[in-house]
Order: C-alpha cells, then structure tokens, then sequence
C-alpha cells in the first residue's frame, strides 16, 4: 500500500456508494446487452458530478438504475448502491417510492415526452408534492407556487395554468427541474437536460442549476455528452465509456489533462476555439476511429482498445481496472497500472 | 364554438338525407301496407282502394315526402297503418323501453370495463392478464344470439327469471318497492345479454390503451418521482389513455337505440327493434321512417357529445381548434 | 460571378388568430436577404423561433414565400412551373436535424439512398443499386449495411444516410438544417470532415443552419445571423468572431458553450 492510494472519496459520509454495479437488459433474440459493467463512484453531499458519456456508453441505463427504473427486460447483475445507508437495489418497494422523488429527484430526458400532456403542469408539480408530504389542500397550493416561482422568475403563475403543449422546450424542462426538487432531495440526477435547447436556454438552465445547488445544497449528477457543459459546473467528472468508468476525478484535471485515451480523443474532437479558428476552420477534425461499442458482444480485454491509439498488448485480453493518477484522479488504464493500489483493484 | 356550429348544420343535412333515403326505398319497395288485405277475399277491392285514398298512397311521392315534412315541422311523425294511431307516441313508449335496457347495459359495461382493462394492463403480459385476453376473446366470437338463446333457457329451466316481457301481468296491482322489483327482474336478462356481448371489446380497447399509455415516458417520468401506484394508473395512465375511450364512449351512446334490436327481439322486450322489424315486414311505412329517423338521431348525436368531450378533456384539441 | 442562390427580401407570414380570415399575421420571415457563392459554406445561426427552418424550407421550394425572390443560378423560382420547378428541385436538397424521422423505418438503407432515383426516373434499374451503393462507399457505410433497417444503424450512421441519400441527384446545394445537432461530439467531427471532404470532392455548396457557434465557425466561410425573422448580421467568419456587432450576436456568442484548452481557463458564460 503506497502513499498514492486514493483515501475515501471524503472524510464525511458519502451520500452515495455505488459498488461494482453490473446492469445487463435481455432482447427477445436471447442476447445479452451489458450496458454496465462494473460502476464504482462514490458522491458527497452538496458535490456535483458530471457523468460523460456518449452513446453506447451506458449513461441512461446509469441514471435509470439509480432509481431502479429499469424496463422489464433489464435486470441488476450484481453491486449495490447505497443510498443515505440503505441498498437501493434490496429496498422494499414502499421504501423506494419514498425515495423516488422524495430523497433522489429525477430530471428525465426529452422534456416534451416527460411531462403528462393533459394535465397542467401546475398539477403535475403538486402531484409530486401530494406524494411525499402530507399537506392539506392550500398548503399544498401555496407550496406549489414557490417552487415554480424558484424556477420561473417571471409569470409563474401563468405557466401553473399551462399545459405541456402550451410552453417552449426550456419552459418545459423548468418544469421537470421544479418537479425534481419539490421536495428539496438531497440528490438530483438529471439525464440530459439540456439536450434539445438552445444555447441561451442552456445556459439559463446550467445557471439555473448552479443557483439551486447552492440555495438548497443538493448534490446533482449531471450526464451529458457534451464536455463543455460540465465546464464551471461540475465539481468532479466521470467519463463513462461502455459500461464502465474511463477515468473519474477533478473536473479541471480530466478536462485540462485527461489521462485516459478515449477522454483525451473525446476533447480533441471539439472544434477548436474562436480564437485559434482562423488556421484551424476547415481543417479535419480529430476523429475516434471506429465505431461505438456494441454491448451485446463484450470482448476480452479493454472495450477502448479497438480504437484506442496507445493501445498495448496487455489491452487486447485483460480488461483494466481503475489505478490512481494522483490522490483524486482515477483511470482504467494499463498506461497507469504500475501505480495501482490493490486496495482500488479489489472494488 | 364555430365548429360545432358546423357540426349540428352537418347533422340536420344528414337527418334530411336520411330521411329522403328511407321514404324513398320504403315506397319504391314493391308492395305497400294494403296489399295483404288485397289478398283477403273479405275485404272488396273498393275498401282496399278507399283506404289507400284516405292513407294519400295514391298520391305522387314528391307530394307525400312533402307533407311528412310539413307534418314533422309540426311534431308529427306519420300516421302508422298497423296501430291506427299516430306514430310518435307510438315510438316514444317503445324508444322509453329500449332506453331503459340500453342505458342499464351501458353503463354498467362501461363500470366494469374499465376498471378491468385498468387492472389487466397493469398486468400486461402475464398470467392473470393472459386469462383475461383469452376470455374475452372467446366472448367476443361467441355470436349475440347464442348468449341471448342460452340466458333464456337458464330463464325457462331455473325460473330465477321471467322470460320475456317490459313487467308482469299483475303489474298494476303491485305495490311502488314490488314494482320497481318487477321491472328489475324483467331487466336482468337482457341487460346481461347485452353486457356480455359489449364487455369483451370494451374491456380489450381499455386494457390497449391503457397499456400503451403505460409505456409513456412521461409516465415513468411520473414513477421516478414517486406517485403512488393507483394514481399512476388512473390519474395518468388512464387519464392519457382517454381520448380513444372517449370516442368509444360515443359511438356506444350513439348506438343507444339500435344496438339491442337482436336482444329484444329474442327476449320479448317490448323496445323499439321489434317494433321496427314488424314495420318493415308489414310495410308500415311512417313507422319505419320514424323509427330510422330518431336512430340516426342518436346516432349523430352520440358523435356530437363524444367530439364534445374530447374537446373538454384533451387541451391539445382545444388548442388545435382555436388556432383554426 | 453571379452567386448559386440568392434571396432577396423575402416575407413569408403564417396568419395567427383564431380565423384563416383573421388579420393578425405572424411574420416568420421578415425581409431576409442573403447570398451564396458557389462552392462555399454558409451558416445561418440563430435561436429556436428566429426563422432558420423557414427559411430553409422556402429555399428548397417546399414552402411558398409571401413575397420576395429566391434566385437559382440566375432564376428567379417564383417564375416557375412545376415542370420546370422539377428540374431545379434535385438541385437543392435537404439533410435534416433527426434521422429517425427522416428516413423510412420500413426501408432498407439501399431503397432509402436509391429513392430519388425513382422519384426522378434517372438510371435504368440495375444501375440504380449500383450507383446507390457508390454512394453508400462515399458516406463510409460498409457495403453488408445496405441491407439493413435504419433502426439498425447508430445515430451517426442514419445521418450518413440522409447525406448519401442527398447526394444522389448531385445537388449544387445542400442546406443542412441542425443536421450534427442530435449527434454525440466525437460523431459530430466524423461527418464535419465528411461534409467537408465531400464538399472539396464534388463542389457543394452549403447553407449550414445551426445553433451551435463553434461548429458554424469550424465550417463556414461566412456567418449571418438571425434574429425574429431577419439577418441582423453577415460577414466572414474570421470578422464576426473577432468584433460582432449585434447584440444578438454576442448574445450567441456569449452562450456558446466551450472551454479553451489552451490557458487551461474555465470559461462559461
């Protein structure tokens, strides 16, 4: 055990302790889909963490499993989640509506399908609110107002009468915000939610988030597949890469020095910046060669490896588990391996 | 509002139509009303010819349609050869019994139904759901006349029942409570004849739609913050699932009138179907008029309220309306 | 050297209101003007609700304007027949924002990349698939694909596909309406090269349409931007980037998410 192994996420609790979550969804031609293949993160109070992933990479499945929202034909393998100090995955059903809404908010994905199209949205947020406490009618109301008041500056009260139909993609996704965090969770995992918006709505909903989280101290896990919208929000990030975790550490480090292959390819990626554009408009992008994984046929070794530029022998058979870079930053890299802790490898 | 305007115009248009439609195929159909007493040596042809006269058979069609219409304008219906009488109290007894069955069998099919179909969907898939699509399948292919035929000879062997008829003959000298158990007893077979035949289709569009809502993402949106189980099924699902249902609903109000002929005939309730298939068989020309007529009404009608519903139930419809 | 397409104040109003008689009228367009060399890349930025699709839509002929000419290499569309509007319309196509919806789920990719062929009556039969799947070589869809349904190919893919399928008739112009918006970042740079390279190969003109700053500023030689129906602003890229004018503009700008690699800066906006 050497001076580099990384303590334990914080010195306080963590608020969530997800251990080699493997989450596997079955199709009708008997294939198995192993969306994901052994998580471990751990998240504290107030943090938030950006989980980077792009398609393929298990990030949805990530955010159902959470809840335990899986479809009928996904099912958990193995590995815990703890929540709060309860395991989420051996939790009684009664316990985990409790929870859903109540102690973990969810900010699904596509704002226009999330919402029910025939009932005011002023009714959906006290519906989340009717679940969870024990108001009488006008508490209830009044409630209600302040939470959408929290989220919609101007004209909440208009928007309570409105519809789904009725309201504008970012309107709609305050809306799913207000319903998550009515019954102020410490957690809220948002999947998306910036997806479809443009980018003035995106960035008064990333400081809409920013605003949140430090008026109610909720910790958030935000999944995107765009990097730079985790820039100035998320504390730590985690990039995900099919089914399991690339790296995970500060943000600043994996955006500013990403250690794993695929994290680094992802940023180059990006167009370059306006002020370097001049040289660089028109020019070729950097490309990951290759193609998103396939789930339903996992092979040996590491799933980066086929596309991977730095891609060793040692890649193609054994599959790499996490090793520190420094006290924070993890990476599941053979680059790394002579600095694993044993004490990372057997989680 | 402009719509529904439109609307009732295109249903006053239809009930003309129909109404011209009928006449004319009930008087160009070979033979008419007097022909059987024409067969009748008793009766002298002169009678047979008076009493056309006095009926204005002899008269041109445009002539006759013409003064029907005016009658109507005036509340009238006709005249019925068979009943000597005039046809629309005639008609409102008879659509007063078939009301009473049909509304009955309605309501209580709908009662059933869609709690059942709610309770399957929510089971999609598995055993007790797959016990349930089976037995309304069945159902639905068991054809009306059997159930009808079958409930009375359990009528005729038990005697829990009375096999036919609107109340007994000792009707009048019951008491208020025995009256209305009467009437309940002569009720039940046939309100069960037509709830079996309906439920099954009922039960399978709740538990389609339902199930598709289920899948929704706004509904698992919904699970993921926690709304109980039963208003997830009712409040959303169901509540999303409303408008296919709604329509539904009207076309059953719609079919008020002329969805029980087979029942009531078989059964002997004494409702409009009998009535009207006696009609066409003797020709009685005003009664079939007035009988397809007021049908139409329901049906049109029962259109009418299911896009009225839909219009107060979906606000994706009203929007769509005021931005035409 | 006159420019491939030219609009010149265009209008293009949807009535509002409760009435088709009704007077109030919503103006998606508002006067826009703009014009495009040949072989070069525009892109039009602008919020949801300024007008872009509109716009788009009424430059492929698939949406009639109020008042206002759009110039084709010299002609004015509006002076058109159908008949004659059919030989202009395979010259301008469309790639659009989701390729779920733009592509026919029952199809195979073969039958979706050789559909213009048929709707054209171009080639005989054996040639249709030969040419289609050339077609599918340029996009880099392998070959054993061709048989496939699009819900079998990946987001990138079904893209590539709507390019392919654009190309068929050897349009003069493409305008691409969000077409990399939906896409996952590193897809995003694989099919900004292909456009690129296929631009170089075969002379394509571009109306880039997006939201995205950075993306419009990688591809296109010059910018305009649109505000509530109109271009408030149009210059070369390398001018708008350095010192916009419009204020919606550097509200564009300020937005755009990015970070700068470079100075190891946190930027947001």
């Amino acid at each position: 055990m050497g001076g580099n192994c990384p303590p334990k996420v914080q010195e306080m609790t963590p608020l969530l302790e997800v251990t080699n979550l493997h989450v596997s969804y079955s199709a009708r031609t008997a294939e198995v889909c192993h969306a994901l293949a052994g998580v471990n993160f751990d998240l504290a109070p107030g943090e938030i963490l950006g989980v980077l992933g792009e398609s393929g990479s298990g990030k949805s499945t990530l955010a159902a499993a959470l809840l335990r929202l899986l479809p009928s034909n996904g099912k958990f393998q193995k590995g815990s989640v703890f929540f709060e100090g309860e395991n989420l995955l051996e939790a009684s059903a009664h316990d985990l509506r409790k929870i859903r809404g109540g102690r973990i908010g969810l900010i699904s994905q596509e704002p226009s399908s999330s919402l029910h199209p025939t009932l005011q949205v002023g009714q959906q947020v006290s519906d989340v609110l009717a679940a969870h406490e024990t108001l009488d009618r006008r508490a209830l109301c009044e409630k209600t107002s302040q939470i959408l008041a929290s989220v919609f500056p101007a004209d909440a009260e208009r928007i309570s009468r409105s519809y789904p139909h009725e309201l504008s993609g970012g309107q709609r996704q305050r809306v799913l915000i207000a319903q998550a965090i009515a019954c102020s969770p410490p957690l809220v995992v948002a999947d998306e939610p910036t997806a479809s918006l443009d980018p003035t709505t995106q960035q008064e909903i990333l400081q809409l988030f920013r605003t949140l989280q430090q008026k109610l101290g909720l910790a958030m896990i935000l999944i995107t597949h765009n990097p730079a919208l985790l820039a100035g929000l998320a504390d730590r990030i985690l990039v995900l890469y099919a089914g399991r975790i690339a790296e995970i550490g500060p943000a600043a480090q994996v955006l500013y020095s990403p250690q794993h292959p695929y994290t680094a390819a992802l940023l180059r990626c990006l167009p370059s910046h306006f002020a370097e554009a001049q040289s660089a408009r028109k020019a070729k992008l950097h490309v990951i060669q290759g193609e998103p994984p396939d789930l339903s046929s996992r092979e040996n070794g590491c799933q980066f490896e086929p596309r991977c530029t730095e891609r060793m022998e040692v890649c193609k058979s054994v599959e790499p588990s996490a090793a520190a870079v420094n006290a924070l930053h993890e990476v599941s890299c053979f680059k790394f391996a002579a600095d694993s802790c044993p004490g990372t490898m057997e989680r | 509002m402009r719509y529904f305007l439109r609307r009732t115009l295109h249903a006053v248009f239809l009930l003309f139509g129909v109404s011209l439609l009928t006449f004319l195929f009930s008087a160009l159909t070979p033979g008419n009303y007097f022909d059987e007493m024409r067969l009748n040596p008793q009766i002298s042809p002169e009678t047979v010819s008076a009493l056309r006269i006095q009926y204005q058979l002899d008269r041109p069609l445009p002539v006759r349609y013409a003064h029907w219409l005016n009658a109507v304008a005036h509340g009238e219906l006709g005249f019925s050869f068979a009943y000597n009488s005039p046809v629309a109290p005639l008609l409102w007894v008879r659509a007063r019994n078939t009301l009473a069955l049909t509304v009955t069998a309605m309501l209580l099919a709908w009662l059933i139904a869609l709690p059942l179909g709610v309770w399957s969907a929510a089971r999609f898939g598995r055993a007790p759901d797959r016990v349930l699509s089976f037995t309304t399948a069945t159902l639905l292919v068991v054809p009306d006349l059997v159930l009808a035929l079958g409930l009375l000879i359990l009528a005729v062997r038990t005697g829990w029942f009375p096999t036919g008829g609107l109340v007994s003959v000792n009707f009048d000298e019951l008491s208020a409570p025995q009256k209305l158990r009467d009437l309940g007893f002569h009720l039940a077979l046939p309100v069960i004849a037509l709830v079996v035949a309906t439920l099954p289709m009922l039960v399978r569009h709740v538990r389609a739609s339902v199930a598709e809502a289920l899948d929704a993402p706004f509904l698992r949106a919904a699970l993921g913050h926690g709304i109980p189980r039963s208003k997830l099924l009712y409040g959303y699902a169901l509540r999303a699932a409303a408008n296919p249902l709604i329509s539904l609903f009207g076309f059953s109000a719609g079919t008020l009138l002329s969805g029980s002929l087979l029942v009531e005939v078989v059964m002997s309730w004494p409702g409009l179907g009998p009535l009207l298939l006696e009609s066409i068989l003797a020709r009685d020309l005003y009664v079939v008029i007035g009988g397809v007529l007021l049908s139409m009404l329901f049906l049109v009608g029962g259109n009418l309220f299911a896009d009225i519903l839909l219009y107060w139930a979906d606000p994706r419809i009203r929007t769509a309306a005021s931005a035409k | 050297m006159q420019p491939l397409l030219k609009v010149e104040n265009l209008l293009k109003h949807y009535a509002a209101g409760r009435s088709a008689r009704s007077k109030d009228k919503l103006a998606a367009l508002d006067g826009v003007s703009l014009s495009i060399p040949l072989g070069e890349t525009l892109a039009l930025v602008g919020e949801s609700g300024s007008g872009k699709s509109t716009l788009a839509l009424c430059i492929a002929c698939l949406e009639t304007p109020t008042s206002g000419s759009i110039s084709f290499e010299g002609i004015d569309v509006a002076t058109l027949d159908e008949n004659q509007l059919r030989l202009i319309r395979p010259q301008i196509q469309l790639v659009f924002q989701d390729p779920v919806s733009s592509l026919n789920p029952r199809w195979t990719a073969l039958e979706i990349v050789s559909e213009p062929f048929f709707v054209q009556r171009r080639f005989t039969n054996p040639d249709r698939a030969v040419k289609a799947l050339q077609l599918l070589d340029r996009v880099a869809i392998p070959r054993k694909m061709a048989g496939r349904r699009p819900d079998e190919f990946s987001g990138g893919q079904k893209q590539r596909l709507a390019i392919a399928r654009a190309l068929a008739l050897e349009p003069k112009l493409i305008i691409l309406d969000e077409a990399l918006s939906a896409l996952d970042c590193s897809v995003q740079a694989q099919i900004s090269n292909l456009l690129l390279e296929l631009q170089s190969s075969f002379g394509l003109t571009y109306l880039f349409i997006t939201h995205d700053f950075a993306m419009a500023a990688h591809l296109a030689d010059r910018i305009a931007v649109m505000d509530r129906g109109r271009i408030v602003e149009s210059c070369p890229t390398e001018n708008i980037l350095r010192s916009p004018n419009h204020e919606a503009t550097r509200a564009l700008l300020a937005a755009a998410p990015r970070f700068i690699e470079s100075t190891g800066e946190l930027v947001h906006a």
